[in-house]
Parts: C-alpha cells; sequence; structure tokens
C-alpha cells in the first residue's frame, strides 16, 4: 500500500458522514413503506370495485363494459406451483446438502458447491426459454403423456390432453430454480453441526447415515425448514420461466385442477396481461391489485423464513449468512 | 453396579441388524448422490443447448444491428445489448453509492436496535418479487412522467440491487481486522476518514465482488423490465424514451411464432448467459485468491 | 433374498462368537500368551498420522481387566489420538492413517471381516467437553445407543437406562423428571449423562479423554468417585493432563512424549520411583 497523507479531518464532517451514511441505510426502509403505498392506492380502483370477491372471485374478463376482476384462480396457481415445487425440490436440496456437507470428498466440494451456485446465476428468462423449446418436450413425451394415457380418465389431475405448457412443467422447472438456494443454505446449517455430535454417535455405533439422523438432523431442523420457506419465497416470487411455462390460461379454466392444463399464477398473469391493458384503467388497477396480494404474501413467508434461519444460525455461531 | 455377566445377558438382547443397517447406509448413500446428479443435468442441458442453438445466431451483424421485420431472416440486437450495458450501468450509478454507504453503516454504526431493523428489513427487499418492483416503478416513474422509458427500468433495477450491495459492503467492511480502525484512532484520524481511505481500500476486492455480483443478477432481470422500459427496436433515444434489453428481448422473441424468432432468441440467451457466467466465475476467482475463501453472500438469479 | 440372509447370519454367528469373546478373560484365543491373561485390551504396534504428521509412534500397551489405566504426558504428546486408536474413532479424522492392531480379549479389533460400527460398540467413550444430544430428553440420550443397535423391548431399555445413571450417581437426581432435556443439566451432570451414555451400549471397556477437564473441583470429584466405584466391573482407560488425578484414579499409569510410550508401570511406581529421566521430570513437574 503506497503511504498515505492522512490529514486529520474535520469533526463535523464526520456527523455529516454518519447522518448520510444512516440515510443511505434507512432508504431500504423508505423504500419498502413507499412500495406498500403505492401498490396499495393503485389498487384502490379495483377495491372498490369487487371488494372481497377479487380475492374469492374467479372469472377474469378485461373487456370494456364486461369487466369482472376474480384473481383467486391465480393466486391458487402461485400456491399450487410453488407448493409442487417445494415438494420436489426440497427432499433433493437436502439429499445434496447431506452430500455436501456428510459425504463428498473434499477435492468434490468446492467445484460441487460452485457448480450448484452456477444453476442461481441463470437468468430467469433462459431458464424459460430452454423449458419452452427443449425441457417441456421431454416432460411432455416422458412423462406427461404416458400419464395421461394410464391414468387420465381415473385420475383427475392428469386429465386433459398434455401439451407441456402446464402446471407441472411450470413445477418442475421452479424446483430446479430453487435448489440452489434451499440447498446451499441447509448445507450451510449441515456443517454448523459442532463435531462432537457426530463423534458421539459415532461412538454407539452408527453408520454414517445413521449419524446423520442422530446428530444432525435434530440439531438443524429447524434452520432446514427455514432454509426451504426461503427457496418457497423464492419460488412464489418467481415471474419470467413461469410466463414461459404455465400456458397463460386465465378466468375460471384458470384453476390449478390438472397438471397438464395450462395455469397462471399472480406473478404470471401480471407479466402476461400487462401490455394490453390501458394505462389508468380497471384493468391496470386490478394487476396492480394481484401484485400486492403477491407482495402479502411474499413478504409474509420471507419474514417467516428469516426469523427461522437467524435464529438458527445465531444459536450456533454458523458461518455469516442472512 | 451392571455387573459382567449382567453385561453378557443384556448383549443377548441386541439384534444389531448390522447388514440391514449397512445396506441402508449404502442405499442412501446412492440415493444422495442421485440428487446431485439430478440437479447437474438441467444445467448441463441449458448450457449445452444455448451454446448449440444460439452460436449459429451470432455474427457481427447480430450484435451490431436493430432488429429486422418480424418472422423474417435478419437483423440483430444490437439495442438490446446497448441496452442492457445502459441500464446496468447507470443503475450502479444510483444503487452502489446508496449501497456502499448502507453497508458502511450498518457494519460501523450499526450493533444496535435500528442496525438490526435495517438488516432485516434489507434481507427481506433482497427477495422481493422483482416484477413487483417493476410494478413500484410504473406506477413511481411511468405514471407520474407518462412514457416509459429508461429513467423507470434504472429506479426499478437499482433497488433490485441495492440490498445485494448494502449486504456484501457490510460483509466485506467486517473482514477488515479492528486493528485498522484502532491504529487510527489511536492516531486521532476522524472516523469518516478512517473509513474512507483505509478501511474502503483494504475492502476493495470484497466491494468489487458485491458489485460485480449484483451486476449479473440485475443484467438478467426480466420482469421489472416489461413495465418500466417497455422493449423497442430502436438503439437509445432519450432517458425519457423506451429502451430494449436482453432479457426483455428474449422474451418477446419467444412469444412470436417464428423459426428465425427462436433463432435470434437463442443468440440473445447465448450473449446474456456469457456476460452473466463472466461475472459470477470471475468473482469466484478474484475474491478466492485474495481472501482464499468465498465470500458467504446467496445471489440467487434475476425473476 | 438368500444372500442377505447369509449376510445376516455370517453377522450373527460373529457377533455371537465377539460376545462370548467379551466376557470371557480367563481362556487364551489366538495371540495371546499365558501372560496376556490377565489383559484385557492390548495395543501393538500402534502408529497413527493425520494430516501428514505423525501423533503416535509406535506404542505398545496393555491394559488389565477391571482396572483403571491413566495416560499422562505433556501437549501434544498423542495420547489422545492414541485413545481414539483404541476403538476406532481416529479414522474418522481427516486424512487419518494407522497401522497396528488392538486385541479386546485376543480379537483384532481392526481386522478386515467386519465393518468397524461393530468394534465401535465394543468400547464406550467419553469426550472431554459434555456433548449430550441437546433434542433429546435425559432418558432419550441414555437409550439412543440402544435403539440403534436393535434393542427394542421396552422393559429392559428402562433397566438398562435406570442401571446405568445409578452407576454414574445421577439417577437419584433426575429420576423424577427424566422426560426433561439433556441440555437443562448442570456441565457436571451432563458429563455424567454421556457416561452413562457410553455405557448403555454394555461396552467391556470405558475410554475417557479428559472427562473432568471442564468441570468445577466439586463435580470432577463426583466422576472420581465414579470411576473408582466403576473398575470393580469395568476396564476404564483414562486420559488426564492433571497429575493429581491420575494419581488419585489409576492403578496403572502410562507417560507418553512426542508421540512414544515412554514408561509405564503402576501408578505408585511412576510418580514415586520414575526409572526414565524424562517421566522424573515430568511428574516433577519441570514440564508440562
Amino acid at each position: 500500500m503506497k503511504p498515505i497523507v492522512l490529514k486529520r479531518g474535520s469533526p463535523i464532517f464526520d456527523k455529516v458522514f454518519k447522518i448520510g451514511a444512516a440515510v443511505a441505510a434507512t432508504y431500504v426502509l423508505a423504500i419498502i413503506v413507499l412500495i406498500v403505498f403505492q401498490l396499495s392506492t393503485g389498487s384502490y380502483p379495483i377495491w372498490t370495485k369487487e371488494g372481497i370477491y377479487f380475492l374469492t372471485g374467479s372469472d377474469w374478463n378485461s373487456e370494456q363494459d364486461r369487466e369482472i376482476y376474480g384473481a383467486a384462480p391465480y393466486v391458487m396457481g402461485t400456491f399450487v406451483t410453488a407448493g409442487l415445487a417445494m415438494v420436489i425440490g426440497v427432499p433433493i436440496s437436502i439429499g445434496i446438502a447431506m452430500f455436501l456437507a456428510e459425504l463428498a470428498p473434499s477435492f468434490l466440494r468446492s467445484p460441487l458447491s460452485f457448480i450448484i451456485e452456477l444453476l442461481a446465476a441463470v437468468p430467469s428468462v433462459i431458464y424459460g426459454l430452454w423449458g419452452l423449446f427443449v425441457f417441456r418436450l421431454y416432460l411432455k413425451d416422458w412423462i406427461e403423456t404416458p400419464l395421461n394415457n394410464a391414468f387420465g380418465n381415473n385420475v383427475w389431475f392428469f386429465s386433459g390432453t398434455p401439451f407441456g405448457l402446464d402446471i407441472f412443467t411450470a413445477s418442475i422447472v421452479l424446483a430446479i430454480m430453487i435448489i440452489p438456494t434451499i440447498s446451499s443454505i441447509s448445507r450451510e446449517i449441515m456443517l454448523a453441526v459442532p463435531n462432537s455430535q457426530r463423534e458421539a454417535a459415532y461412538m454407539l455405533g452408527a453408520t454414517k447415515f445413521e449419524v446423520f439422523k442422530l446428530a444432525v438432523i435434530p440439531y438443524s431442523k429447524s434452520g432446514l425448514i427455514g432454509a426451504s420457506i426461503l427457496g418457497l419465497g423464492r419460488a412464489v416470487g418467481e415471474t419470467m420461466a413461469v410466463t414461459m411455462l404455465i400456458g397463460n390460461a386465465t378466468g375460471p379454466n384458470a384453476f390449478p385442477v390438472s397438471l397438464f392444463q395450462p395455469g397462471q399464477t399472480m406473478s404470471s398473469i401480471i407479466a402476461n396481461e400487462f401490455s394490453e391493458a390501458t394505462q389508468g384503467g380497471l384493468h391496470i388497477a386490478a394487476l396492480i391489485g394481484v401484485g400486492l396480494i403477491l407482495f402479502i404474501v411474499a413478504i409474509v413467508i420471507n419474514i417467516a423464513a428469516h426469523l427461522l434461519v437467524a435464529r438458527v444460525i445465531k444459536s450456533h455461531e454458523g458461518a455469516v449468512l442472512a | 453396579m451392571i455387573t459382567v455377566e449382567q453385561r453378557a445377558e443384556f448383549r443377548k438382547h441386541f439384534r444389531y441388524n448390522v447388514s440391514r443397517r449397512l445396506v441402508t447406509d449404502k442405499i442412501i448413500k446412492g440415493v444422495v448422490f442421485g440428487c446431485v446428479v439430478i440437479t447437474i443435468i438441467p444445467l448441463g442441458s441449458i448450457l449445452l443447448e444455448v451454446f448449440r442453438n444460439g452460436a449459429s445466431a451470432l455474427s457481427i451483424e447480430f450484435l451490431t444491428q436493430v432488429p429486422g421485420a418480424v418472422g423474417e431472416a435478419g437483423g440483430g440486437i444490437g439495442p438490446a445489448i446497448q441496452g442492457t450495458l445502459l441500464l446496468v450501468g447507470m443503475s450502479s450509478l444510483i444503487g452502489v453509492p446508496i449501497g456502499v454507504l448502507g453497508g458502511i453503516f450498518l457494519s460501523e454504526f450499526g450493533n444496535n436496535r435500528l442496525g438490526k431493523t435495517i438488516r432485516f428489513f434489507n434481507d427481506v427487499l433482497a427477495e422481493f418479487p422483482t416484477i413487483v418492483i417493476g410494478l413500484f416503478a410504473f406506477i413511481m416513474i411511468v405514471l407520474v412522467f407518462g412514457t416509459f422509458s429508461i429513467l423507470a427500468g434504472m429506479f426499478a433495477l437499482s433497488i433490485i440491487m441495492l440490498p445485494i450491495i448494502t449486504r456484501t459492503t457490510e460483509e466485506a467492511l467486517k473482514l477488515v481486522p479492528i486493528s485498522y480502525r484502532e491504529a487510527g484512532y489511536a492516531l486521532g484520524i476522524k472516523r469518516w476518514t478512517i473509513i474512507m481511505r483505509i478501511i474502503l481500500s483494504s475492502a476493495k476486492s470484497g466491494l468489487v465482488t458485491g458489485i460485480m455480483l449484483s451486476v449479473a443478477r440485475i443484467g438478467g432481470e426480466t420482469a421489472p423490465l416489461i413495465f418500466t422500459i417497455l422493449g423497442s427496436s430502436q438503439f437509445f433515444s432519450g432517458f425519457d424514451q423506451p429502451m430494449d434489453a436482453l432479457p426483455l428481448r428474449i422474451w418477446r422473441l419467444s412469444l412470436l411464432p417464428y423459426d428465425t424468432a427462436a433463432a435470434q432468441g437463442w443468440g440473445a440467451a447465448l450473449v446474456l448467459i456469457l456476460i452473466v457466467l463472466a461475472l459470477n466465475i470471475g468473482v469466484r476467482y478474484v475474491f478466492l485468491r485474495k481472501h482464499g475463501r468465498s465470500l458467504h453472500v446467496r445471489i440467487t438469479g434475476g425473476g | 433374498m438368500s444372500s442377505y440372509e447369509n449376510m445376516e447370519g455370517h453377522y450373527m454367528s460373529e457377533l455371537q462368537e465377539a460376545d462370548k469373546m467379551e466376557t470371557v478373560t480367563k481362556s487364551p484365543i489366538k495371540h495371546s500368551s499365558t501372560e496376556d491373561v490377565k489383559y484385557k485390551l492390548i495395543a501393538e504396534n500402534i502408529v497413527a498420522s493425520y494430516d501428514g504428521v505423525v501423533a503416535v509412534k509406535n506404542v505398545n500397551m496393555k491394559f488389565r481387566d477391571k482396572a483403571v489405566t491413566a495416560l499422562i504426558g505433556p501437549s501434544g504428546c498423542g495420547k489422545t489420538t492414541f485413545l481414539r486408536c483404541l476403538n476406532r474413532m481416529h479414522e474418522l479424522t481427516k486424512n487419518a492413517k494407522l497401522t497396528g492392531r488392538v486385541l479386546l480379549d485376543g480379537e483384532d479389533l481392526y481386522s478386515n471381516e467386519q465393518d468397524p460400527i461393530i468394534n465401535r460398540r465394543k468400547i464406550g467413550m467419553v469426550f472431554q467437553k459434555p456433548n449430550p444430544f441437546p433434542t433429546m430428553s435425559i432418558y432419550d440420550n441414555v437409550a439412543a445407543g440402544l435403539k440403534l443397535n436393535g434393542l427394542r423391548d421396552k422393559s429392559i431399555i428402562e433397566q438398562i437406562v435406570k442401571g446405568c445413571l445409578e452407576m454414574v450417581y445421577l439417577w437419584d437426581e433426575v429420576k423424577d423428571d427424566l422426560k426433561k432435556p439433556g441440555m437443562s443439566l448442570s456441565g457436571g451432570q451432563q458429563q455424567r449423562l454421556c457416561i452413562a451414555r457410553a455405557l448403555a451400549i454394555q461396552p467391556e471397556v470405558l475410554l475417557m479423554d479428559e472427562p473432568a477437564s471442564a468441570l468445577d473441583p466439586i463435580a470432577t470429584q463426583k466422576i472420581e468417585e465414579m470411576i473408582t466405584e466403576l473398575k470393580k466391573e469395568y476396564t476404564i482407560i483414562i486420559v488426564t493432563h492433571n497429575m493429581q488425578q491420575a494419581v488419585r484414579v489409576s492403578d496403572y499409569t502410562g507417560f507418553m512424549y512426542l508421540g512414544d510410550l515412554i514408561e509405564f508401570g503402576e501408578t505408585k511406581q511412576i510418580f514415586e520411583n520414575p526409572r526414565n529421566e524424562i517421566t522424573a521430570k515430568y511428574v516433577q513437574g519441570q514440564f508440562g
């Protein structure tokens, strides 16, 4: 380091600097408050017009003179796709975390973690592109059509002729997208379990998996749940890949009934319909209203997740993470 | 006291089940390894397809020209590339100073109630659905000024990158040894000088890491651009005008039913993924080489 | 699947054989001479290293049944590494290497015929810092090893839990509330809980790695009294840096220095009449 000539500096500037930094830091809080405010006022027209129907109804028509907006199918769509993504993604993530934390030889750990981080870095729109032109064709031919042929008439969620642009495809790709998040936090949490716990289990004569069950899982359980909920938050907020793969159904048809039928989530309806919505009209207010619901759902999930993860990591002096 | 004989008696009741337990152990190891393989396959497929399909679309014209007529071959993604570069650069001009200052506040003055609250909500903001942030920018800028504009896009992206920069700055500053600060105080130097001159320069690589990571993140964001910059077929024509960007163009191209459009979409995807990967890989080596470990921050891809 | 049953049968007969071996100390088996008859555990030519550093350089030791053997020596002399070799815990360390044999009643614990998990169960271990399973109750902590090794009979589990808690002088203190979490106990009680957990799997030998170093003097005293009682029925090997403790508690002592066993003998002799110069310097406190 080159020698720096340091002036003592004026005390007033010190105060100004501190205040400036504080203002910058609180900018975050201001933004969040503003978002709530703007979304609420922007969607006000739809709440006065539709009231509770906006949350419970399923008709969705933006033609003038026939406007009606019920967002229930899209709320359901978000929950179903996110839920399915969790059902698939969480076990795989825990498996990866277990491999990286307990089983992998040391030369594999770094490169594997890096590869999984890369998965997280791929932009959502590219997931969508890949899903649209490549992956959904495989899903359609190898999973959807066979299942539909075998069980389509009996099992309601396999019914409908599959084209690959549906809830199923969107959920699978969503699962792939949340795996890096959940697995990397889970791995950190597992690594934070002190080795003395594992040794106690080994001493009793446990196999590697039994050591995992006895010493690692109970210790990290709440942290793993927190990591999963963070993944859920990500899945709920995800827009582009879902928009490109879910098929763009609207109205009562958008209710998630069959896996192989097109659907719609809160984020995808906004992306899909935005260009049609004339500015200032009721349609825009409806989309902003959907945005408000999405915002509330996402923030509740994220706050819950952060409280869980922070509590676990603080008590175990684990790696420095959110 | 459990005597030797009693122990022998008790052990007779142990069923051990050793072979079953060892088999279970092996099966689980296989399943877990399978999880890893299942996850790597999509990544390999995505990279493969993007490179395979996108490479054939690449050419100088493709990278520099405006889009041609819809459905016809020819034309390029020049405005989209320009738009992405502009957007990212301008958003950083807003997001980086505020984020760095905020990170300084949290690391130097933030060990109190206010700091904890800010940190908490900072992390919450980091995971917001970006489409909501786009709506917010739409209401705050587009509706107010009356046009879709690059300004609105900058505003949205700066909000998205802000929490990441704050967090990584704080982490990087925390790594600087306390002794540096103490040495400064002992010499009677004022706090802000200490921070600006001594600490920031030691934490430089960490800060650069954070900036690069957040740039990679916002470069790939599509949702907040839909109702801010709207998209365009022209090069930059003013801060109050709509603009194109790579992720947005990819999406729009994917909606068209023409093969030529799809080919261009893959090409644009290749350009985008090269930028994002280069930043991510670069970050890993820059920071790893200096500190011997990775900066522990979760950065998730665009929404 | 017949191969599965064969495996199961193979292990069962092995275990039944091993069980017999665990209790019989009179008849000589395999490589032991009539001299070795009184020795429960014999360590032969143990050379152990980790991360390239050789911590134990060819140590031979014999441990008598129903007696306490102490391992003393300055920090870094290899006593803890050696202890961990006795129950196959050393191989869990990163980049660990080991050669040599450990004979429990004449049977080599390092033979390739059995998976380590079987042999680890035969020797119990207590660690420096108490490490009960934090999410489990007192009862479940002690019973953890039993459930692992396939003991289903609830009444026998209860018998064993009670017996082990009595042996560590914890029963009277916790008997009214066995469902309390293990972590709610004091440090000394937690360590005794860990000892009970180790004893629950019915080992013949108990290894203790500085079990009282993290405890206050009163808790230490309780543990030493407990050891003096336990040795009537168990073989105990204790690593300690506290020489007075070694004198109070052990019958035999081994002094290790820089990975070698310098001297081994009756505790009285080692401390009052050491034959080796380094031993003499150590027990007189000239280095530590």
